[in-house]
């Protein structure tokens, strides 16, 4: 009697945290952008945060998009060819990975590789007082802090995009022509024929830079707010995947019901 | 509540003064009613149990934490009045030394010293790196300007946290818990630079510690905190002489007293199911 | 400083690569790959059907691909399409007589505009019009055809005929397609 009045008496209490959260992640995203302009000062950080996040994250980006780019190769030769129609298999790879495959993939991959580690680092320098000594150095953690990794964020997401999409094109195109003896032409003049660029090309970018955003502002927020233990860290980093993988594919349906 | 007429009177001389502060954190009752000044160019020590919110009172004088009534002056402001910048200049003041250091792991020991002034001033490097080397030099740690804070001990990771602390000349530095985890070399060593800061710069320090002996041999002024309330105090050697049960047993480290050895639990009996066989 | 030197040329070398994809997929792999047009010259062509043709799609000449659709329009007093093609200069020696079909790549595929060439000794020099053409096959235009010739059972030599057209046409091509099966 007791416990199910508790239990009772926990589900709005979860369902308003959760809502608390949402906002103060929120208040969180708009005090970061009211620091951006202030963290241009430090704009070298931002290039180091660019390297880390960015350029740090390369490896896994290219080989899951090669890999993403053959299987998509081999799937779709197959199945279109019950069509008559594998001379879109090209076509159709580009299309699935311009509008969807590469900017979501990509946000789930640097979620994990790069978004923990945004956590973990910031929630390291709240355990260790490295905010607050900032705050009482009189510097804004936001501004140099979470600001750098943020337009970092931002900058490098729509370029591991645009890599992932060009390596798993070439691993399509590997898997395709040169081991399934589909004809070169064939595969580059139809889906040069049929993508767009600012249909295709460009709204994919578009989607991964607002991926970018989401994503490191949910690990930013994570890292910032962490409870400075070690626990608190490890709940953190969880959370941000979690957090970063939903807040993506959500996004996702909305921005694509907007951009069509 | 504590209103001793010698506060008042002390209160000009303050730059600190904090009148009937009460702070309620995660429905426990911290600070119930606390006044307290800290008289300029002074040496004064925040003492008591563990948990009594030291640390705490200091996040309400740098304005890091609101308190829920009660007003914290520092330099003539409020500090819970001022905007961001205004509260931002008066941190610029204060040097704050934290318990485990917080260096700034990616930086080197020399840009964890250099980070203040690079952040707010605008200055050639020469004039940085002679800055920086003269307060690396004065806690003797010159000669590890190249390190990483990975590769130092806890006091050398102290004594550059103090150089930082240091390096835009203070008005205030606060020290939280400078002893704690340090050996004996080590904790001299932190304790004469602490005199000597006080004693060349003229620097108003707040120190927070619970090392009975060694703050003894700085401290000008002792308050003792516990239960949200100032317990006591004065001068180290008054304070020692101390008469009340809190002081008592805080200076001659009683196991039992007024900080109960036990957490507050129901009737030892009644848990364990004897209470019933006794009756 | 050596190390943040390093860093920087990462970073950059890092921001260059991404971009360097982004034109590499925005350039090659989309429409923009036909759009690359060098001095070319326009030729022009009416049909009364052009189907789905669309604009830049491609003109190609025993199947290489030689220029673009760059314009389209309608003579309103002809109530005809009036197709202008941007032929690339390299190719100026296309006979006078040739004529231009619209024909569909693959069953389901983008329409495109295929220059059959003709005997002339005579070359097509800009602003000429082709004379002979054929317009859009249309899907339904031959479903319609086709179930009109087998509805109409007083005209055996029709029927015979519709299916004469459609069936060898469909039978390769389904074998072409059962090809890849066996794999399976």
């Amino acid at each position: 009697m007791n416990a199910r009045m508790r239990a009772a008496g926990k589900i709005p209490s979860r369902f308003t945290e959760g809502l608390a959260q949402i906002g103060a992640c929120g208040i969180f995203g708009l005090q970061v952008l009211v620091a951006v302009p202030r963290s241009l000062r430090h704009f070298r950080e931002t290039i180091r945060q660019v390297w880390f996040v960015g350029a740090m994250s390369l490896v896994i980006i290219m080989t899951c998009g090669l890999f993403v780019g053959m299987v998509l190769g081999l799937q779709l030769y197959d199945v279109l060819s019950r069509f008559g129609a594998t001379a879109a298999s090209g076509t159709v790879v580009a299309f699935a990975l311009y509008r969807e495959l590469g900017p979501v993939v990509t946000a789930l991959l640097f979620a994990g590789r790069a978004g923990t580690s945004i956590t973990a680092e910031i929630g390291l320098m709240r355990a260790t007082d490295q905010i607050d000594a900032m705050e009482m150095m009189a510097v804004d953690p936001r501004a140099y802090v979470v600001a750098p990794r943020f337009l970092a964020g931002i900058i490098a997401m729509p370029l591991l995009a645009c890599l992932f999409n060009a390596l798993a094109i070439l691993g399509a195109h590997g898997v395709c022509v040169s081991w399934l003896g589909m004809d070169n032409g064939t595969f580059w003049s139809n889906m040069t024929s049929n993508i767009d660029v600012w249909k295709d090309v460009i709204n994919g970018v578009w989607k991964s830079v607002a991926f970018g955003a989401v994503c490191t502002l949910i690990a930013t927020f994570q890292g910032y707010t962490t409870a400075p233990t070690s626990e608190g860290v490890a709940y953190a980093t969880t959370r941000t995947v979690v957090f970063s993988s939903i807040a993506t594919l959500a996004l996702d349906f909305v921005m694509t019901a907007f951009l069509m | 509540m504590n209103p001793e007429p010698t506060i008042t009177a002390a209160a000009d001389d303050a730059l600190i003064s904090i009148r009937g502060l009460s702070t309620r954190l995660n429905g426990k009752t911290i600070f119930d009613g606390v006044d307290l000044d800290i008289r300029r160019g002074r040496i004064t020590a925040i003492m008591g149990p563990s948990g009594t919110g030291k640390t705490t009172l200091m996040r309400h004088i740098t304005g890091q934490l609101a308190p829920d009534a009660g007003e914290v002056i520092v330099d003539g402001q409020n500090v819970w009045r001022l905007g961001r910048d205004a509260l931002f200049a008066l941190r610029e003041k204060i040097g704050y030394l934290f318990q485990n250091s917080a260096l700034l792991t990616d930086y080197s020991v020399f840009e964890n010293v250099a980070f203040p002034l690079r952040q707010h001033l605008k200055l050639p490097e020469e004039l940085i790196r002679n800055l920086v080397l003269t307060k690396l030099q004065a806690v003797g740690l010159r000669g590890a300007a190249e390190l990483m804070p990975s590769e130092l001990s806890g006091g050398m990771m102290r004594r550059v946290a103090l150089a930082r602390a240091i390096v835009r000349d203070p008005m205030l530095i606060i020290y939280d818990e400078p002893f704690v985890g340090l050996d004996p070399v080590a904790l001299n060593q932190i304790l004469k630079l602490i005199r000597t800061l006080n004693e060349t710069l003229g620097v108003t320090s707040i120190l927070v510690a619970h090392e009975l002996a060694a703050v003894r041999q700085i401290a000008d002024q002792i308050y003792l905190l516990a239960a949200g309330k100032i317990a006591a105090h004065g001068a180290p050697d008054e304070l020692a002489r101390g008469e009340t049960p809190w002081t008592k047993q805080f200076f001659t480290g009683a196991i039992d007293g007024p900080v109960p050895f036990q957490y507050p639990a129901p009737d030892y009996a009644t848990e364990l199911g004897l209470a019933g066989s006794r009756a | 400083m050596a190390q943040r030197q390093s860093y920087q040329i990462g970073t950059g070398l890092f921001i260059v690569l991404g971009f360097a994809a982004l034109a590499y997929l925005a350039t090659q792999t989309t429409s923009l790959a036909n759009y690359r047009q060098g001095d070319s010259y326009t030729l022009n062509v009416e049909y009364t059907n052009i189907g789905q043709l669309k604009l830049r799609a491609p003109v190609k000449l025993a199947g290489v691909r030689v220029g673009t659709v760059s314009a389209i329009e309608l003579e309103a007093d002809k109530l005809q399409a009036k197709v202008s093609l941007a032929i690339d200069r390299r190719f100026n020696k296309i006979p006078d007589d040739s004529s231009a079909a619209i024909f569909t790549s693959g069953l389901l595929g983008d329409q495109y505009v295929s220059i059959q060439p003709g005997g002339s000794p005579d070359s097509f020099k800009d602003g000429d019009q082709f004379v002979l053409m054929q317009n859009s096959m249309q899907l339904e235009e031959l479903i319609g055809k086709y179930l009109v010739g087998q509805g109409d059972a007083g005209k055996p030599g029709d029927k015979g005929s519709a299916k004469n057209e459609v069936q060898p046409e469909a039978k390769p091509d389904q074998k072409l397609e059962q090809k890849p099966e066996p794999k399976k």
